[in-house]
């Protein structure tokens, strides 16, 4: 059999023309390739803006008070004055006792959800529900909280119902990140636990856990500066204008206190006391903002650290 | 001397919904054999193997009706469904590495049956991996994970898994589609030797690989049993069906 002649690249075309020539179609197709990367990239880029922009103006209206001793100090001068201790210790309270709530709460009810509920009516009732409940604007929970936890269980006016509201709200999205992240774990894992006789449990607890785990501190670190930044959850069910407190104390409150909190604190200082220091609202919310990043800087390192053991 | 079956399937049928997978299967696979099934795609040959370790009761359209004994009790009866699943061995068609250390691969269904002992389980893993021959090339990184195994010695973990427990049959649902031919061979020796211990069921997509290993061949078509034959029959010119002969040999539809 006679094989072809083997020929140079480019052999047969018309004298003059190179193989890849630059043609006008194909500039045109560089060209739009490279305008829709710039218009993406400037897009991003824009996004930075706002934040430095929000970020530079708190701190230079807020520098005149920023100190330690605004830290430390409880308001005086009947609030014109002095720091946001017992605010910034009452937010942490609310932050930590509200999570601690609807986190074990919402990754139980989602590890249900996800590795045990059959596709049937009940279990898109209750998905359902977790969408709408998730949707409810926070004023609503305020008012929810204000009915079931301080009225009907008579908890009061009280650290423990505003956290019982904050938990309410953000229940649902820990809920569907945390099925997220149970999704996402291959389901060819658990059957091959199953098919040597584990139980759902211990295919949980040996395989589904330790690699979603990063996944559901996602969810986590997201509600954590809600939890922190609603105001009206708490207005209606346990926070308060002012509480003494004393320089420093690390814990002045009961469950079943009224406390201060930041994002309240911030809304009194701007719109209810005559004669505040100008400086002290924008210290304010430096503070709660300075509390949103330091938490979620932990954890998201904490994930950081968990990603580094996933194991696949 | 005739043996009572190690499994006897009678009129097994399976529908998921409307659609009717199996329509009344019945076969019997003989202590220590190696038992083929073969059968083209669709034709129900995993359904069937998922409804004798009962992991079809993942599936929640399924419903099941016929009986399936294992030494005479129905498995459709036993109470303790993890316990079965440690007697039934199973090996999926895609290696599955668990996310954890070959050792922890290998002791996580003897541990979830309640063995702590170290010594134990030591010699647990060490003959479940010889017995898949995979011992040599791990032995020194035990605590490597699963995971990063090439798929050859990820499917060779799969079965040392399946071992794990000291069940009493295996089954291999097309254990070879994702390996290296080199590697199937080295499985099918050690299949070879584990029939001394264990009944196996071998679905397989491959007929000469049947035609290797089994004793006995069952041909599945279309949820119904085309034939069951021994091999010299069933891979001759002359088995029971037309259509075996046919699809044995590549000519089918």
């Amino acid at each position: 059999m006679k094989t072809p002649p083997i020929t140079p690249a480019g052999a047969g075309m018309q004298p003059g023309a190179t193989m890849f020539a630059e043609t006008r179609l194909v500039r045109r197709k560089l060209f739009s390739e490279a305008l829709a990367k710039w218009i993406f990239f400037g897009m991003a880029a824009a996004m930075v803006v706002p934040l430095l922009c929000l970020v530079a103006y708190l701190l230079a209206r807020a520098m005149p008070s920023l100190s330690l001793n605004f830290l430390l100090d409880p308001p005086l001068h009947n609030m014109t004055q002095g720091g946001v201790w017992p605010a910034l210790v009452g937010t942490v309270y609310l932050v930590v006792i509200g999570l601690s709530i609807s986190v074990p709460v919402g990754v139980m009810a989602a590890v249900y959800l996800n590795e045990y509920a059959r596709e049937n009516w009940f279990h898109r009732a209750i998905t359902m529900a977790v969408i709408n409940l998730a949707g409810v604007p926070s004023i609503v929970h305020a008012l929810f909280g204000l009915g079931a936890f301080v009225y009907a269980a008579r908890f009061g006016y009280s650290v423990l119902s505003a956290a019982l509201t904050l938990a309410i709200m953000t229940m649902p999205v820990v809920i569907t990140s945390t099925r997220e992240a149970l999704a996402s774990v291959p389901h060819g894992f658990r059957e091959a636990c199953w098919n040597v006789g584990a139980t759902r449990w211990q295919t949980i607890k040996a395989v589904v856990l330790p690699n979603s785990i990063s996944g559901m501190l996602t969810g986590v670190i997201l509600e954590v500066s809600r939890t922190a930044g609603e105001t009206a959850p708490i207005m209606f069910t346990g926070a308060v204008f002012f509480k003494a407190v004393e320089r420093g104390d690390l814990f002045p409150y009961h469950l079943t206190d009224q406390c201060m909190a930041l994002s309240m604190h911030l809304y009194v200082l701007a719109t209810q006391v005559p004669g505040v220091k100008e400086s002290l609202p924008f210290a304010t919310a430096v503070v709660l903002l300075g509390v949103v990043l330091l938490v979620n800087a932990a954890l998201i390192g904490l994930r950081v650290y968990l990603r580094s053991r996933k194991r696949w | 001397m005739v043996a009572t079956p190690h499994i006897a399937v009678r009129d097994l049928r399976l529908a998921y919904g409307p659609k009717e997978v199996l329509r009344g299967v019945s076969f019997e696979v003989r202590r220590n054999e190696i038992f083929g099934i073969i059968g083209p795609a669709q034709s129900g040959k995993t359904s069937l193997l998922r409804c004798l370790n009962r992991t079809i009761e993942f599936s929640s359209a399924a419903r099941v009706a016929g009986a399936i004994l294992v030494d005479g009790q129905d498995v459709r009866k036993m109470a303790d469904v993890h316990e079965l699943r440690r007697r039934i061995g199973m090996v999926a068609p895609l290696p599955v590495g668990l996310p954890l250390s070959i050792y922890d691969n290998v002791a996580f269904a003897p541990r979830c049956a309640g063995l702590t002992r170290k010594a134990e389980l030591d010699a647990l893993v060490e003959r479940c991996l010889r017995q898949a021959a995979l011992w040599d090339e791990v032995k020194d990184h035990l605590d490597c994970l699963g995971t990063r195994l090439s798929g050859g010695q990820q499917q060779r973990l799969t079965i040392a898994r399946a071992l794990s427990p000291q069940p009493e049959i295996l089954c291999l649902d097309e254990f070879s589609i994702a390996i290296d031919p080199v590697t199937t061979m080295r499985i099918e020796e050690a299949l070879k030797e584990l029939k001394r211990e264990l009944t196996i069921i071998l679905v397989t997509n491959l007929v000469q690989q049947a035609r290797r290993l089994a004793t006995r061949t069952m041909f599945l078509w279309n949820g119904e049993v085309v034939e069951i034959n021994a091999n010299e029959v069933f891979f001759s010119d002359h088995p029971a069906s037309r259509k075996t002969y046919e699809y044995v040999n590549g000519r089918f539809g």
